[in-house]
């Protein structure tokens, strides 16, 4: 097991696009570092650099104390887990696990040794003497992982492993990766793992750390409950929380305590918010998660009054939708606490916990309300 | 127009007897295939006529083949393969077979693995000048044979090859067939990099990946290009036709036309006799890997 560094690691393409803008990233020894972003952020491509699988045009790759930018991929130390498995389809599971292996020339008791225990911890021994195309995707993409965790790799990639299965196998494959990680540390062999996923419930719940990108660029590489509570721009704000966070220009004036005015109404923040601010007065974009937004009666005070324009019933909760001149605020409200009577076209006031307010600077998204702690 | 598939389905409605206009449907529709199937299968009768009757001819004796026009030979006799097989010439037609076997076997070998290198380089990498290249290897494909007859000609004949199967062979062992090129080239486009890219993670070499990984994958249009060319290979009259001048060296297309040139008298039934044996291994592979082959040209046309 090895660290993974990367330092301003650069791709352009042959016609003349440029994919990753020197991103720097370092993974430490056993992390479960999760890659997510919309599509087209990159993050396959990184990833596919690490690999070895994209030349890397500028910058540098580590993994270890070795810089590893002209190993061809089978020197470098890694294993990867393709998104649509990759089985070879002409060879038995047995001989998809063992490829790499005999490729190395392992003695043969040593190749069926190995085998027999990555099989054993997947729970494929069944499946050993079977083809690829007579396996299901959940069996499939265990077999693929077999076939990563076989090598004992110092890297792990994972490339959007799950996205192919279905909701249920997703998430119980989730539980799998993520306990085999933690057994693999407790075992004293710890996996350095490089995950990639659109999904952020995935990213949410396997990564010991989160690296969010956009266009090439990393926008933040923090925990998970520092990204849902501390993210640095308007962007992971709204990339990370179901549902996605208001974030709605408001106008913010300090006269002793921070105000924000949006649509002509405007509320006191509250000394909290005043203490962290980190802006001058003028335009922000004020953002609040949908789960830290009360619903109140309308002309309740410090709340903005809106209009509720739509309303969702998920089961457990409700999502309102009210607008507030041309913003549109989505609250959610637990179920047993719904006023029921509420409809559509009813107005409601909407108070923000101040506590859990966000200022985004309107122009370059950077969050201005971080000042009090260390971001 | 109601198909018949889109009847109300009787077992639906158990106990309901079928309407006036259920029946009358149905009817026609029953009809209309026995019409189609009638068409279809005499017009296949006519086509495939004149083999069933080479077949029943090679039965016949020389005498009753012009005198009746059915296909059953009315006493057979197996004559005309006896004659046949021995030939006029101090050879056994078994040689000229085995004359075809040295032409067709490095040919057939030869150009899968040329084909397949070849193909594989174009389908996966990136080099200069590829472009230029894959448009001449297109451009050879619509270039009429006859064209390029004479220069190659004049090329085997300054290298010394003539009158041995090497002009035969060579060409095409050099990835010289650019239809074959194409055909796996469109065929290896159809199928996902992930595996290659699997294979290169644990750690193959390019040469490793392509054997243990893309060959396999590739078998179908492998397949195919082999049949293509074995069938080709077998009928193919002009090649032989030009680059061979001696007798012992003559594949069974040429000794097939040899023993209408030296009899004075044609020795029809042995002809046909010997036709029949010509035809019997293309068609022989031909059904051994019928599975296969409509596999590697189907999937290599549709999804290229």
């Amino acid at each position: 097991m090895a660290e993974l560094q990367l330092k301003s690691l650069e791709k352009t393409y042959g016609n003349g696009f440029k994919a990753v803008h020197g991103i720097n990233l370092e993974v430490k020894e056993g992390e479960f570092m999760v890659l997510v972003g919309p599509s087209g952020c990159a993050k396959s491509t990184t990833l596919r650099m690490i690999a070895g699988l994209e030349t890397v045009t500028g910058g540098e790759i580590r993994i270890g104390d070795q810089v590893v930018n002209d190993l061809v991929p089978g020197k470098r130390g890694i294993a990867m887990v393709f998104q649509n498995y990759a089985l070879y389809p002409h060879m038995k599971v047995r001989r998809n696990l063992s490829f790499g292996l005999r490729l190395k020339r392992q003695p043969k008791d040593q190749i069926e040794q190995s085998t027999q225990v990555v099989s054993n911890i997947l729970e494929i021994e069944e499946l050993l003497d079977r083809l690829p195309k007579q396996l299901s995707g959940g069996q499939a993409q265990r077999v693929a992982l077999g076939r990563a965790l076989i090598k004992e790799p110092d890297v792990f990639l994972f490339d959007e492993p799950l996205s192919n299965l279905d909701a249920k196998l997703r998430a119980s494959m989730r539980v799998r990766i993520t306990d085999l990680h933690k057994r693999l540390r407790s075992e004293g062999r710890p996996a350095t793992v490089v995950y990639v996923t659109h999904d952020q419930v995935e990213a949410m719940t396997m990564g010991d750390r989160i690296c969010v990108m956009k266009d090439g660029h990393i926008m933040q590489v923090a925990d998970p409950a520092t990204l849902y509570e501390r993210p640095a721009n308007a962007f992971v704000a709204g990339f990370i929380g179901m549902p996605e966070m208001n974030l709605v220009p408001a106008v913010l004036s300090s006269n002793g305590a921070a105000r924000l005015t949006l649509a002509g109404q405007t509320i006191m923040a509250g000394p909290d918010l005043t203490a962290r601010l980190q802006t001058a007065d003028g335009p922000v974009t004020l953002g609040i998660r949908p789960q830290h937004l009360e619903v109140l009666e309308d002309g309740a005070a410090e709340a903005f009054s809106g209009t509720i324009s739509n309303l969702e019933f998920m089961g457990h909760e409700v999502n309102v939708h009210a607008r507030v001149g041309d913003a549109t605020f989505v609250a959610v409200v637990p179920t047993e606490r719904f006023d029921t009577t509420l409809q559509r076209g009813d107005k409601v006031g909407l108070r923000p916990i101040a506590a859990r307010l966000h200022l985004f600077d309107p122009e370059t998204g950077e969050n201005v309300s971080l000042a009090d702690q260390n971001s | 127009m109601v198909s018949y598939s889109e009847l109300p389905n009787p077992a639906h409605n158990t106990g309901d007897a079928p309407t006036q206009l259920e029946l009358k449907l149905r009817r026609k529709a029953r009809i209309n295939s026995a019409l189609r199937y009638t068409v279809l299968a005499v017009i296949g009768l006519i086509m495939v006529y004149p083999l069933i009757w080479l077949v029943g001819a090679s039965f016949k004796t020389n005498s009753e083949m012009f005198s009746s026009p059915g296909f059953w030979p009315s006493e057979p006799t197996v004559q005309g393969y006896i004659d046949g097989w021995k030939t006029s010439t101090p050879y056994t037609f078994g040689h000229f077979f085995l004359n075809s076997l040295w032409i067709i076997i490095p040919k057939t070998i030869g150009t899968a693995i040329s084909c397949t290198l070849v193909a594989y380089g174009f389908a996966r990498f990136d080099f200069p000048g590829k472009n230029i290249l894959f448009a001449t290897v297109i451009a050879t494909l619509l270039l009429p044979n006859v064209v390029t007859r004479i220069p190659q000609y004049l090329l085997f004949r300054d290298i010394g090859w003539l009158d041995s199967f090497l002009p035969l062979w060579v060409p095409s062992a050099m990835a010289g067939d650019a239809f074959f090129v194409f055909m796996v080239i469109q065929f290896l486009r159809a199928i996902p990099r992930d595996m290659e890219e699997a294979a290169r993670v644990d750690g193959a070499t390019t040469l490793q990946t392509l054997i243990f990984i893309v060959v396999p994958m590739l078998m179908p249009a492998l397949i195919s290009v082999c049949l293509f060319q074995f069938m080709w290979t077998m009928n193919d009259f002009l090649g032989p036709l030009i680059y061979i001048s001696s007798v012992e060296k003559y594949p069974v297309s040429l000794a097939l036309k040899l023993s209408i040139d030296t009899t004075e008298a044609f020795a029809w039934n042995q002809i046909l006799a010997m036709s029949v044996l010509a035809l019997t291994p293309s068609l022989v592979v031909f059904f051994m890997a019928q599975k296969y082959f409509i596999e590697g040209i189907s999937t290599g046309g549709v999804k290229g």
